[in-house]
């Protein structure tokens, strides 16, 4: 848990919910990186999503997950963890697969990013994504954005010899629901029919 | 996380300069950008060095392998000279973090990668590597992860990295840039135990950059691989690990390079194993008698005794599969 100093100066730079009375003067910033009138640094960032190009600027510290659901309204990508050990933000940067929550936003300058709306063709869904529904690869769904994110990059980089191979190079997507079985038959068949 | 400005560095000197005047340079970003979400790390400024040209990997005048900081993980393991001349680095890069993780980390910023032992990154416990002075909570806290060599009153915390323990065991070169130029530093040398100080973690000086880091050529046929033991199949840190590396010629041991993981606040080079190998035929005996010195000044703490035992079964079944032998 964070103290609660630690929460005050986190969450008051945020700039969204601070509420006058915490903050209790310019002890609490201290030194930190800030402008004249206390707001957080800011950069601006090109970058082009599933073939869009956006031009940001945003606070240093959000990340591109951040980026992707409060900004351009692209909820697809899931927060589980926000510390990269789930898996569900996983997105494409450049054609590799990425957690987006450890990603700085402002560091993508030209980057090209892919998600999971980006993925179908129109009204034809991606193969991987049509596995999933034949699979029945998901309950709850929380995790499934980032598993067929992963799962793009892990068929891309040719890791799909044997379902063995597949659960090695899919370690880094959790799914609570425990749907692996069918998660690792999606991938194995859209892999052979690449 | 704490507010921080920011700047891409375009060169070398340009990065030299903003990390003398205090940045923290920041590559592959998945161990920092997650300390500093946890407020362990609190950066004023931030140096993005992913623009320096360190992402080669070269093939050195005396026959080793020089890996550039930058070069990415996933790099790493795909490239055809490090996975046929090294399988030991190969093998403990495809079993450290998930795919997502190694597409992002550096071999540079893999080595800076810092512990993983909880109360570090708890910014409310005491912990003398983030707040010096603080104590150990980990002493008599909950320890069955932590180190069982090198450790101090101070610090029982184990370095995270498996590739790290590769460098260790083929005895690695560390290139740095400063401001005065470059310099090298054993690998064994740049990262340091804690002894009074857990929170100076390497040799790097202030401003300093890793460069890239050099395998030596060995005698060849030279034959290596890396054994990682955890708590689950894939995606977990190691309790324990062993690289190892062996030149065979005649029937006979020529060389031999060992080192283990999971166990040590630093890498933890295993000489006295290595010693009872040269100059001996591989047998089942050997391995075994050889792994024994595995756990030598080891000392272990309440909830990690089983660490012992372990390690030297980590050390005996890797020693197996690299040097075969009846």
């Amino acid at each position: 848990m964070p103290s609660r100093r630690t929460f005050i100066a986190t969450t008051a730079a945020g700039g969204a919910v601070v509420a006058g009375g915490l903050v209790a003067g310019p002890s609490v910033f201290g030194a930190e990186p800030a402008d004249a009138a206390g707001a957080p640094p800011d950069s601006r960032v090109s970058l082009t999503v599933n073939g869009e190009r956006h031009t940001v600027t945003v606070d240093n510290r959000t990340s591109l997950l951040d980026l992707l659901r409060e900004h351009l309204d692209l909820t697809g990508s899931k927060k589980g963890c926000n510390a990269g050990a789930c898996g569900a933000c996983t997105v494409l940067v450049d054609g590799r697969r990425v957690n987006s929550c450890l990603t700085l936003a402002i560091r993508l300058e030209g980057a090209e990013v892919t998600t999971i709306e980006g993925l179908a063709e129109g009204d034809r869904l991606h193969p991987l994504q049509q596995a999933f529904i034949d699979h029945d690869a998901f309950q709850c769904g929380y995790c499934t954005a980032g598993q067929i994110m992963s799962g793009v990059g892990c068929i891309d980089e040719g890791r799909t010899g044997s379902p063995e191979e597949i659960r090695e190079f899919m370690s880094g997507n959790v799914c609570r629901c425990g749907c692996y079985v069918n998660i690792v038959r999606a991938v194995e068949q859209t892999a052979r029919g690449k | 996380m704490h507010p921080f400005s920011y700047t891409r560095a375009a060169g070398t000197r340009q990065a030299l300069d903003a990390g003398r005047a205090g940045g923290r340079y920041i590559a592959g970003g998945t161990t920092l950008v997650d300390l500093m979400r946890e407020t362990v790390e609190r950066p004023r400024t931030l140096v993005d060095i992913s623009a320096l040209p360190l992402r080669e990997i070269t093939v050195t005048r005396r026959g080793g392998l020089r890996i550039g900081a930058l070069v990415r993980m996933s790099e790493a393991v795909a490239h055809r000279g490090v996975r046929a001349l090294y399988p030991v680095i190969s093998q403990a890069l495809e079993l450290s973090a998930s795919a997502q993780l190694r597409n992002m980390a550096t071999i540079g910023g893999n080595i800076m990668q810092r512990t993983r032992c909880a109360y570090f990154r708890d910014v409310s416990a005491a912990c003398n590597k983030r707040e010096p002075g603080s104590g150990c909570a980990a002493l008599h806290g909950v320890n069955r992860t932590h180190a069982i060599l090198g450790t101090s009153d101070a610090c029982v915390a184990t370095h995270p990295s498996d590739v790290a323990v590769a460098f260790t065991a083929l005895e690695a070169t560390v290139h740095l840039l400063g401001p005065d130029g470059e310099r090298t530093v054993p690998f064994t040398d740049f990262l340091l135990r804690p002894g009074n100080t857990p929170d100076r973690e390497h040799a790097l000086r202030k401003g300093e950059l890793i460069a890239a880091v050099e395998l030596p050529a060995l005698p060849r046929p030279l034959k290596s691989g890396y054994l990682k033991v955890r708590d689950r199949q894939s995606y977990e840190f190691a309790l324990t690990s062993a690289a190892v590396a062996l030149h065979i010629s005649g029937g006979v041991i020529r060389e031999a390079r060992v080192a283990a993981g999971g166990v040590g606040t630093v890498p933890w080079k295993l000489p006295a194993v290595e010693r009872q190998l040269i100059g001996q035929r591989p047998s089942h005996a050997l391995w075994t008698r050889a792994a024994q010195r595995a756990a030598d000044g080891a000392r272990p703490l309440q909830h990690n005794r089983f660490k012992v035992e372990l390690l030297k079964r980590t050390v005996e079944r890797q020693l197996r599969v690299v040097g075969g032998g009846k």
